[in-house]
């Protein structure tokens, strides 16, 4: 067998909701890798496949596009690569067309404009099984007369439902040269030709599926279906912010565990603190956010595949384009309220990148759940504990209105980007609401696995760097034999501490809280651990510190303090967990260095403002 | 008549797409979606905030629309 040293390479196109990233799951397996074009956020898939013949190909699955003519960078560089044109990328040597066989009036017209691009191409006719049960009957034979391509027909869910379609390309790949093209044919009115093709080859009962029209009815009504999308709505932010604390717990627990035991091995010294606090403590808190971002996608996922998350954009646009986002963020930014890094994350559902972005931008302001041990601690030691207006208890009032200023924060934050972007031009919603279909599991644990490993790979290296050198910053210098403060005090951390002190003096905070807030760059809820230790306190766990905490400030600081760091929590710009996944998924240190800037200049504003107001009534 | 006035589940047929400026990327788009003249459309659903969006019917698909969207397309009414 003398198999060319270089893999032919295939390319799979279609229209989106084809079923392509289906049949690229079944052509590949797990042999795939997943990256990004050069220079962009879009997401490049390739993966290796093998012909009955032995041959090895190199399957690219190109991002879905309605057109050659392209509306999105998406579809840009998927002409590009089809005509092989794209930079830095290799021409494919043959173009897999996936059209779905129940869609087939708008997926023939893009066929019809890929064999214009006169390259040697195969179609496959996927999703033949959902077409049968509808009664559609397509003769094959017809269809491959018409098109003058080889037609395959697939079922992408199905073992083995693309073996006829692989068998066909391998034997299609040696006589490439001889394959009729279709050049310079005349683009004639695509529609016109797919009219003739379907009234030639495909006979149909009805033009939609009855399952679609039912389940719409109900789904999409103006009263059940926002009622069954609030249900939906709540079962993931249950699912995100509860389900996945037992295993957060558990892997904090791992780690500590794993931690203490190199501590209990190694001499104390920098190197055992090195491993212990540095690299162990920053492992785990990149791994800790996994379940979170795990059952977040399990649902983004499904819901996606379903045909169900479309439709929430679909009853969702009005209110999210009114503050200048699209009904797509509206997910991401209530995953946000458990944690932002899976929220941001998620925003790839979201096509159009200009939405994209400002959905990534104001979702840190949304409340998530590290800001709570830190509002529970100044709330309990500040707020009193009464009844107000006959019904509320005004310590849930105050914890109500942090949240809230958090999500007003935001719409005002997209409105004013929408107001003063450049692009103010007319981006359409133009969304096509696909069949409902049920997910299938193969598909569901391959973007798992991908998410997962996007994680790890590129934001946990970040996270990673960053804690260990927030780990050098609070343990050196080390304290002095003869100490008398805690050793935090003399680290640079401490002396950073000490000079923000003067800056943040406007704002009512004082050494201890500005030494504090830097630890809490890691994770917002160390901060309360770490004024723990400021204060010089030795508690057990997180618990015990915000209790032996709660008397000291209570007496030590000011109402007027303890509002100004209420309401600086709500921007709470200091989450490098955060940045660092806004820089990875933005690809730009820019609108990274952008977010970073207006969280903190809105944290500082507005708590300045807090802190004069309260000291002016007399809070001080 | 444009299909941002059509009354929802009334048959209509496209009569064509209308370009807002010269080179309406939107138009455009649409005309590739399947709005072409003699083709089906219906609007089957809207949304609940102020009828925004249109759910509209075209071939074998269905589109949401914003009603911006929707004016490009002239359509006539089906003969009752």
């Amino acid at each position: 067998m003398n198999a060319p040293s270089m893999p032919s390479r295939l390319a799979l196109v279609g229209n989106p909701n084809c079923g392509k990233t289906a049949l690229f799951n079944q052509l590949t397996g797990s042999r795939q890798k997943v990256a990004n074009y050069a220079g962009v956020t879009v997401e490049r898939k390739e993966g290796r496949m093998r012909g009955p013949s032995g041959r090895e190909y190199a399957v690219l699955d190109l991002p879905g596009a309605y057109s050659l003519q392209p509306a999105s960078l998406d579809e840009a560089i998927t002409r590009d690569l089809c005509r092989g044109f794209y930079p830095g990328e290799a021409a494919p040597d043959a173009l897999v067309c996936v059209i779905d066989a129940t869609n087939l009036r708008l997926h023939l017209r893009f066929a019809l404009e890929v064999r214009e691009l006169g390259k040697p191409m195969i179609v496959a006719l996927n999703m033949v099984d959902a077409a049968r049960r509808r009664g559609i009957a397509i003769d094959v034979a017809a269809l491959e007369r018409a098109l003058g391509v080889p037609v395959v027909e697939t079922v992408a869910v199905r073992r083995h439902g693309a073996s006829e379609l692989v068998a066909r390309i391998d034997a299609m790949m040696p006589q490439l040269a001889a394959m009729p093209l279709h050049a310079a044919q005349l683009a004639g009115d695509h529609h016109a030709q797919v009219r003739d093709i379907l009234a030639d080859a495909v006979r149909m009962p009805t033009r939609t599926a009855k399952v679609d029209d039912a389940l719409d009815r109900w789904l999409l009504h103006p009263v059940f279906g926002l009622m069954s999308l609030a249900l939906v709505m709540f079962l993931i932010f249950q699912a995100v912010y509860a389900w996945a604390t037992p295993l957060m717990d558990g892997i904090e627990a791992g780690f500590a565990w794993l931690g203490a035991a190199v501590a209990a091995v190694l001499p104390q010294g920098p190197l055992s603190s090195l491993l212990v606090d540095g690299i162990i403590a920053g492992t785990g808190s990149v791994v800790v956010f996994l379940p979170q971002i795990l059952i977040l996608f399990f649902f983004i996922l499904a819901l996606e595949e379903s045909g169900y998350l479309p439709r929430a954009a679909f009853l969702l646009d009005r209110m999210m384009a009114a503050a200048g986002l699209s009904g797509r963020s509206f997910i991401p930014l209530l995953s946000s309220f458990a944690c932002a890094v899976p929220g941001i994350m998620s925003t790839r559902s979201i096509q159009d990148p200009r939405d994209r972005l400002a959905t990534i931008l104001v979702a840190p302001l949304m409340t998530c759940s590290a800001r709570l041990p830190v509002y529970a601690l100044l709330i309990g030691a500040f707020i009193p504990q009464k009844t107000v207006w006959g019904v509320f208890n005004q310590q849930g009032l105050v914890l109500f209105a942090l949240y809230a200023a958090g999500i007003l924060s935001a719409l005002a934050m997209s409105w004013t980007m929408k107001k003063f972007r450049r692009d103010k031009g007319e981006h359409p919603l133009l969304l096509e609401l696909p069949s409902y279909r049920l997910p299938h599991a193969r598909d569901l644990a391959v973007g798992l696995y991908e998410r997962g490993m996007i994680f790890l790979k590129r934001v946990g290296g970040i996270i990673l760097a960053l804690t260990i050198l927030l780990w050098f910053l609070l343990s050196f210098p080390a304290a002095p034999a003869d100490a008398t403060m805690p050793a935090i005090d003399y680290s640079f951390a401490g002396r950073i501490g000490h000079a923000l002190a003067l800056f943040f003096a406007p704002l009512g905070f004082n050494w201890q809280i500005c030494i504090a807030l830097i630890p809490g760059l890691a994770a917002r809820e160390v901060a309360v651990a770490s004024l723990a230790t400021v204060y010089a306190l030795s508690a057990a766990n997180d618990d015990a510190a915000a209790q032996a905490l709660t008397p000291l400030i209570s007496h030590g600081w000011s109402l007027a303090t303890a509002l100004s760091l209420l309401v600086w929590y709500i921007y709470a710009p200091m989450c490098i967990s955060t940045l660092a996944t806004i820089k990875r998924e933005t690809n730009s240190w820019k609108q990274m260095a952008f977010a970073a800037f207006y969280l903190f200049a809105a944290a500082y504003l507005a708590s300045l403002v807090t802190y004069q107001v309260a000291v002016a009534l007399g809070a001080g | 008549m444009t299909l941002s006035d059509l009354p929802l589940h009334t048959a209509a047929q496209v009569e064509d797409v209308q370009d807002l400026h010269a080179n309406d990327a939107i138009a455009r788009r649409l005309r590739e979606l399947g709005f072409v003249a003699g083709e089906d459309v219906r609007v089957v659903a809207c949304g609940p905030l102020g009828g925004e969006p249109l759910l509209v019917q075209v071939g074998f698909t269905r589109f949401a629309l914003r009603r911006t969207e929707a004016a490009r397309v002239r359509i006539r009414k089906e003969a009752a």
